[in-house]
């Protein structure tokens, strides 16, 4: 059975790949993942700047699944090399997730991700809990439009763009296929809240977060589907993905790999080697020999 | 169910230990074993990692003030609201005949609630303060241990140097099967150092900067570990293999800074 599989140029052995944001900001965290049977990993998002973050309580677990507000916190892109430099050693592809506040800092920060050498980078354009980044970009779709336009004409690797659900999911695909991006990664946490009934107040020192895990799969499902619908780009599924079924139902919905964030709490760091072994049982059950013939049979 | 979540708790009951330093007492009826730490929610505030000072029904965590959470907490009084996750990280092994412990300042909190723990009265702590003013939890250790050693870095009180010279000078005489220590990392290095060449094992308990405390976030790792999943107690094998022990740590943004 063979579960490699390819996303513009991008070899990955099997489709899981580790979403931005968690273990993802040192370069020995990465390769720890890769060890534990990633097909490919996704670096924190990185700015322009070092950035503390949000004040703590920033994770918590809920009812269905963890609500984070982190706030974008990062070492700045210089600092970053050296995790990059480290991560690269796992052989397999490294994608560079950025923020910016404008073109130019995406261009920027394009620019330095190619010259440490990740595989491709992937804009964060969909972060619920940090002002002026993430969704207050990624909600504009002339923004849009124009920064990925730019980056592809100043970049020569593949521009992955992430984006939410909290917003016109169909003509915002068509906007970044039209700008030429090479893949659309959804979703994003969703904003979500938590208040805590003994002292009546929010419990994220931010308030609001970005809702993740088992419970907004369904969402996520819906998502994929309806970009794999209206474009002709891959789409890389994340969300709520804690299984092999998971994964197989996000690539029936028109996702060419997958991207596991919350899981890594759910099952440990081994979850992308505990979903390949799992993708390998449906299909064999199933009679499926490549993975890449799941892909979109679901969208119907 | 939901474990990660701030559990609310009513302050019971505070102690002043010495001058900056304050314990907290509260009832939290999960089991915690020494060595693991709670987030402590001051709401409106901040969470911080804490050590648990006191593991039974009746548990505690005692402060050192040194910043904006850490006041905010000591202006807190019995019967205000206070949110504790946790118990996280993997605490201490129950170690072998002949105990060594080697403390630094606030690195007595779960020394102390260890050594009390085992009871063993041939174990030998050694405890390093920067001055008289800052040494507490006497009385509590002399009630678990036999023999108590304390230096000061001023030579206000017991011996004059570090707590490691200290270490080091017991070494020379005395034979023991293990070493636990917590406080300053590069206390923990000299001590891991000593371990080495009198072939004892030895358990330090790390800090680092602490988010999500469930091994997610990453802002705790240090060369591939995480001090709030794998640790905070290490082996000495694996603080080996950690380059970053006694060198680096990361600040809340991630950025690798000088210890
Ligand atoms: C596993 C563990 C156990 C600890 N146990 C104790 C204990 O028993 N008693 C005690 O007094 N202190 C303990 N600490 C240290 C304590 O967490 C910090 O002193 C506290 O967070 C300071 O907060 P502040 O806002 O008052 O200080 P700030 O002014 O915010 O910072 C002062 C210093 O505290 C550190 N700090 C701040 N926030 C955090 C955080 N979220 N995680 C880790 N470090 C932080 C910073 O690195 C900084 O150097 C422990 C730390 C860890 C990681
Ligand atoms: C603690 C945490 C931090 C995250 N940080 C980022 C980030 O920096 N950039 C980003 O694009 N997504 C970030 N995310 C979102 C994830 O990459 C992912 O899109 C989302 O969690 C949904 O997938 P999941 O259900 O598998 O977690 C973060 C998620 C979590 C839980």
């Amino acid at each position: 059975m063979k579960l490699s599989t390819e996303i513009s140029g991008l070899k990955m052995r099997n489709p899981t790949v580790l979403a931005s944001g968690v273990l993802g900001e040192t370069g020995e965290s990465l390769l720890n993942v890769a060890r534990n049977g990633a097909g490919a990993v996704t670096t924190k998002s990185i700015g322009i700047k070092p950035k503390k973050g949000n004040k703590n309580p920033t994770v918590l677990e809920t009812e269905h699944g963890l609500i984070n507000a982190v706030g974008l916190a990062n070492p700045g892109i210089d600092e970053y090399e050296n995790e990059i430099k480290i991560a690269l050693k796992s052989k397999i592809p490294v994608i560079g997730s950025i923020f910016g506040k404008d073109k130019k800092e995406f261009v920027y920060l394009a620019k330095k991700m190619g010259s440490f050498g990740v595989s491709a980078v992937e804009l964060n354009l969909s972060c619920p809990h940090a002002k002026g980044y993430g969704i207050e970009i990624g909600d504009d779709k002339k923004l849009v439009y124009d920064i990925v336009k730019n980056l592809k004409k100043s970049v020569d690797i593949p521009v992955f763009v992430k984006i939410s659900v909290h917003t016109n999911i169909v003509s915002l695909a068509k906007n970044i296929e039209s700008a030429k991006a090479d893949a659309i990664v959804a979703v994003n946490s969703l904003k979500g809240m938590k208040i805590d009934l003994d002292l009546r107040m929010p419990v994220l020192s931010n308030k609001i977060g970005g809702y993740s895990g088992p419970g907004i799969k369904p969402v996520g499902v819906r998502t994929v589907y309806e970009i794999a619908s209206s474009v002709k780009i891959p789409v890389i599924g994340c969300g709520g993905i804690m299984n092999g079924e998971d994964a197989v139902e996000y690539m029936m919905a028109g996702a060419s790999a997958v991207q596991i964030g919350s899981g890594v709490y759910y099952r440990g760091v081994d979850v992308f080697r505990k979903i390949c072994k799992e993708i390998k049982t449906w299909m064999k059950k199933n009679s499926y020999k490549k993975i890449d013939e799941i892909v979109g049979i679901g969208l119907r | 169910m939901r474990t990660n979540y701030p559990k609310i708790v009513e302050i019971a009951e505070t102690k002043s230990e010495a001058k900056d330093i304050k314990t907290f007492r509260f009832r939290y009826n999960k089991k915690v074993s020494t060595g693991q730490f709670f987030m402590v929610w001051i709401p409106g505030i901040d969470e911080i990692p804490m050590s648990a000072s006191y593991t039974d029904n009746f548990k505690g965590v005692t402060v050192e003030k040194i910043g904006e959470a850490t006041s905010a907490l000591f202006k807190m009084k019995k019967g205000d609201k206070i949110g504790i996750r946790g118990p996280y990280g993997n605490g201490f092994k129950t170690p072998k005949d002949r105990v060594l412990f080697v403390a630094g300042g606030t690195g007595i909190i779960p020394v102390a609630s260890l050594a009390e723990k085992i009871k063993k009265k041939n174990s030998l702590i050694v405890f390093g303060a920067k001055t008289k003013k800052e040494l507490f939890f006497i009385k509590r250790i002399k009630k678990s241990c036999s023999k108590l050693l304390i230096s000061t870095d001023d030579g206000s009180f017991g011996y004059h140097g570090f707590a490691s010279d200290l270490a080091k000078k017991v070494l020379e005489k005395e034979k023991f099967n293990q070493i636990i220590t917590c406080g300053p990392e590069i206390m923990m290095k000299k001590i891991l150092d000593l371990g080495l060449e009198y072939k004892i094992p030895v358990q330090a308990s790390l800090e680092r900067y602490m988010k999500c405390g469930i091994g997610i976030c990453d802002s705790c790792a240090i060369n591939g570990y995480h001090v709030c999943r794998d640790g905070p107690v290490f082996d000495d094998r694996t603080l080996r293999k950690m380059r970053d022990f006694g060198k680096f740590k990361r600040d809340a943004s991630g950025r690798r800074v000088r210890i």
